[in-house]
């Protein structure tokens, strides 16, 4: 009884962390490709789930709900990196993550100001019920959320690694030299990886929009993303999702087995001191590499 | 004749350093001494190692076989903060100045180890900072003097041309009345009159304070006028030590240099 | 015409490396402090005070805290409200632990706690950079909010966890009225504006300008980054705690960790963006203008009157935010302050263009 209570926690947590990750894949392919920290990518979720449930309220069937979103998500992207970071180009990385914290503000204020403040549900059609795998409970919904990840990042890793495109936007965070070889000018696949973070945005947004209800606390997702990330590297798509599992995993564990010590609340900030305690002992992360400074 | 022109002992002794970078081989089983007062250069193609020895030498890299020993003391895995302690000073390959601040301000951080008033009495500006402060504000402008950049004192150093750059430089590793002075390449993009000017600033430098030098150059003509004894390095390899005649004429060096990319 | 430098020479290195080096700007500050010791207290009304100045010097305080971590030493930091609120509660249980404990004496001490604090959180600096440390500063936001939100002995076990702060007097002297508790603020800030200028200016503030822009070299000329780091966040805590400990004691009357979230973090943050990183000046420009634009924004929903709803302009002034960040970061990133350097440059020539 216990262990199985134990593995529930765990596996719950494991499927949360996956939840985690997939925001944090929206900062890895940006910073990637452009070497932005995208502290926007919070509002983006917000952006995209608010869009997605407005144009739904005005009788707009599902399918074509999400395409249009689809389609404004990628035109925000585009626009984002045409008129904020264009100009910002070889400004040193901070400025640009400072330009990121200014342009989450102006984007949760433009998404409410255009959909309103109001609480809305998000309907998905999969029940948030448990579901009996050999005596451990797991949620239908969590399973769920946790395939659509999952197939995201197959998607993205085939489309990384096997088509041209994909390939170029690759080289970039190797090399903008090489990218440039490759035929495609740098600002239009720039315009790209911010349009595909725009799509993983709106997956996350309608995962984790039906999970909390869209709302503008959907904007602090960034918020668990962010240990996940200095866990796992802003440059590697395993390290999101290894990050992702560890923190979603230490996360719940500490919450049930440790929260009642500390009088509970403590998902705030564990995994923040997790990431940080981890970082201390191996200061390049999961799968970074060790990098001396040349000078 | 400067009595401090006089070569001294050998102050300096890298043995056997051999370090790497994943399966970069940098340096591989290199000595090398400098004497106290000389001018010693180290040559070699490109990628030979040479700015991983100056590394070495003042504790930026850390070997991972043998050690150097400075003035009698050996040391494990030192930082570069303490080898400044110790009197060494450097300038780097790629300019390596604090862009965000003033000429005059460049300078008086080389002059940071010789501060020793503590935060409350800078806060206060009172005591023995404002006497510090004044009396070590004389002394870099002496360097200034010295290196002759007095009409760009007060210029943030980003908006410098390249050459005048490399000589803040120069003068901030001078403000720590360094013994040894590690110099990366100092006329690298320079042109022929900006040359002139460093190498008569490196001998003055040589002749009035006698300083020690290690200078790493490509330009030959430079390095055969100027050096005492040269090192050259290929492929992290030392493949000649001695006098310029002696290099001149040494055939592993000749082989390394004119069968390759010079 | 009259802002002219001709005519007066440096004569030592005392003189050329004062703060003020022009007389008129020395007249200049002497006229400004005249004004805001004595005649505002004097004239101004207890609005413009309370809600407007007061809320203004202390957070060009804590402004000024962040700017010398994030400004000079170049270490950015998300959590600068954290600090404050560790110098709130500090202060708070210092006073009402120690009885008869001196006010000015118990903001010291909450500073010094705040100072502490800073440096335990700092220590991983130095071992991480960038956005690795900006994001570990987020930790301390966190955990310190959760702190003093669960562990009621920091309230003195109050029940709601919100707690009234206690009467005020500096020898004697009881600090009740605005007009006095501005007095209060503006003399500490003018004296710690004082120090953070002198600092900045000496060898601690040249090492900390070195380490932020070229750690190695800095290393290499014999500054010792441990201690450098080290100081930088203990003394930008100290002042943040101090603000901290005014925004609950004098602004608020209450201590309430909420009212030291992320989001005021962030406030900070984008004050000395638009003021100016790297400028004791721009702190204060920065403030001003972020306690001023909701003001505006306020006084234009009143012209308006009901046709603009207040949740309109709550995300307006969201949107404004986080233009102007952008918006100063393109066009003019080191802030207000190099845009009121420039228009003093044209002034010293005018009107003879250049
Ligand atoms: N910090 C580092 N990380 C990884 N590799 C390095 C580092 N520093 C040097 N190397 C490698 O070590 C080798 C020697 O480099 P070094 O800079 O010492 O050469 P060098 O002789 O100064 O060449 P150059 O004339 O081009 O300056 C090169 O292959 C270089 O790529
Ligand atoms: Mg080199």
């Amino acid at each position: 009884m216990e262990w199985q209570f134990f593995l529930e926690v765990l596996v719950g947590g494991l499927l949360a962390g996956v939840m985690y990750s997939l925001v944090a894949l929206g900062f890895v392919l940006i910073y990637k490709a452009s070497g932005v920290f995208n502290f926007a990518q919070g509002a983006m979720v917000l952006f995209a789930a608010l869009s997605f449930v407005s144009i739904q309220a005005m009788g707009v069937p599902f399918w074509l709900a999400l395409l249009l979103t689809l389609v404004l998500m990628v035109a925000l992207g585009v626009g984002i990196e045409r008129v904020v970071l264009r100009p910002l180009v070889n400004q040193p990385p901070i400025t640009l993550f400072m330009a990121t914290i200014g342009l989450s503000f102006f984007l949760e204020g433009l998404a409410q100001m255009v959909w309103g403040t109001d609480v809305h549900g998000l309907e998905l059609g999969i029940a948030d019920e448990p579901f009996d795998v050999a005596g451990v409970f797991i949620s239908k919904f969590d399973l769920f959320a946790a395939a659509v990840c999952g197939t995201l990042v197959a998607t993205l890793a085939l489309f990384f690694s096997k088509t041209k495109l994909g390939r170029a936007l690759r080289a970039v965070a190797d090399d903008h030299q090489a990218a440039m070889s490759v035929g495609i000018p740098l600002k239009h696949i720039w315009a790209i990886v911010w349009g595909v973070a725009g799509f993983v945005a709106l997956v996350a947004g309608l995962l984790w929009g039906s999970r909390l209800g869209v709302q503008f606390a959907l904007t602090l997702v960034v918020l668990k993303a962010l240990p996940v990330l200095i866990l796992g590297g802003f440059t590697s798509v395993p390290g999101a999702i290894v990050g992702g599992l560890i923190i979603g995993a230490g996360e719940k564990l500490a919450e049930v087995y440790l929260g009642p010590f500390l009088s509970g609340g403590i998902e705030n900030w564990f995994p923040y001191m997790l990431a940080l305690l981890f970082l201390l002992v191996r200061p390049e992360g999961l799968f970074g590499e060790k990098h001396i400074e040349r000078v | 004749m400067n009595p401090h022109r006089k070569i001294g002992d050998v102050i300096l002794q890298a043995e056997a350093i051999s370090l790497s970078f994943g399966g970069v081989k940098a340096l591989s089983n290199i000595s090398l001494e400098v004497r106290e007062h000389e001018i010693l250069s180290i040559i070699g193609p490109n990628g030979a190692g040479k700015s991983s020895m100056l590394n070495v030498i003042n504790g930026v890299y850390h070997p991972q076989q043998g050690h150097v020993v400075y003035r009698g003391k050996t040391r494990e895995r030192m930082r570069p903060h303490e080898a400044a302690r110790q009197g060494i000073a450097r300038t780097f390959q790629n300019i390596a100045l604090f862009k965000g601040m003033s000429v005059l301000d460049n300078i008086m951080t080389g002059r940071n180890l010789k501060m020793r008033a503590n935060f409350i009495q800078q806060a206060l500006y009172w005591g023995r900072a404002q006497r510090e402060e004044i009396a070590q504000r004389a002394y870099v402008e002496k360097i200034i003097d010295f290196l002759e950049i007095q009409h760009i004192r007060k210029t943030p150093v980003g908006r410098l041309p390249y050459g005048l750059q490399k000589r803040v430089e120069l003068a901030r590793a001078l403000a720590a009345e360094p013994s040894m002075l590690l110099l990366d390449e100092p006329m690298a993009g320079m042109n022929v009159e900006e040359k002139q000017d460093m190498c008569r600033f490196i001998l003055d430098v040589n002749d009035e304070f006698g300083t020690t030098i290690v200078l790493i150059e490509h330009d030959m003509g430079v390095v055969m006028d100027i050096s005492d004894r040269i090192v050259v390095l290929d492929y992290g390899k030392k493949i000649g030590d001695g006098s310029p005649d002696e290099i001149r004429v040494n055939p592993d060096v000749i082989a390394a240099y004119l069968g390759g990319s010079h | 015409m009259f802002y002219r430098e001709s005519g007066q020479f440096k004569s030592s290195y005392a003189a050329d490396s004062a703060i003020f080096t022009i007389a008129q700007d020395r007249v200049f500050i002497a006229a400004l402090l005249a004004l805001s010791f004595v005649a505002v207290p004097g004239l101004a009304s207890d609005y413009l005070l309370s809600g407007i100045l007061i809320p203004f010097l202390i957070l060009s305080l804590a402004a000024l805290g962040l700017n010398i971590l994030t400004g000079y030493a170049g270490q950015l930091s998300l959590g600068s409200a954290a600090f404050m609120a560790v110098g709130a509660f500090a202060t708070y249980n210092f006073m009402i632990r120690i009885p008869g404990m001196p006010l000015l004496l118990a903001l010291f001490l909450g500073g010094l706690c705040a100072a502490l604090v800073g440096v335990a959180f700092g220590l991983p600096s130095l071992r991480i950079k960038g956005f690795y440390l900006a994001v570990a500063t987020l930790a301390a936001q966190f955990f310190i909010e959760w702190v003093f939100t669960k562990f009621s002995w920091f309230s003195n076990d109050s029940s709601s966890g919100v707690i009234s702060a206690p009467a005020m007097q500096i020898f004697g002297y009881p600090i009740d009225t605005p007009a006095s508790k501005y007095l209060l603020t503006l003399a500490i800030v003018a004296f710690m504006a004082l120090a953070a200028k002198n600092m900045a200016r000496a060898s601690i503030g040249r090492a900390w300008m070195a380490v932020r822009d070229m750690d190695v070299a800095a290393e290499v000329i014999g500054i010792r980054m441990l201690r450098t780091k080290l100081l930088a966040f203990a003394i930008s805590s100290f002042y943040c705690g101090v603000a901290g400990a005014l925004y609950a004691f004098v602004l608020l009357g209450t201590v309430d960790a909420q009212a030291f979230d992320l989001h005021r973090s962030f406030q900070i943050l984008f004050m000395i963006i638009i003021g100016g990183v790297g400028s004791i000046l721009g702190s204060f420009l920065g403030a001003a203008f972020i306690v001023l634009l909701p003001i505006c924004l306020n006084l234009l929903g009143q012209v308006f009157h009901g046709a603009i709803s207040t949740q309109f302009l709550a995300n307006l002034e969201m949107m404004l935010f986080g233009g102007l960040i952008i918006f100063f970061l393109i066009v003019e990133p080191h802030g207000l302050a190099r845009l009121w350097q420039i228009a003093k440059e044209k002034l010293r020539v005018w009107p003879f263009p250049h």
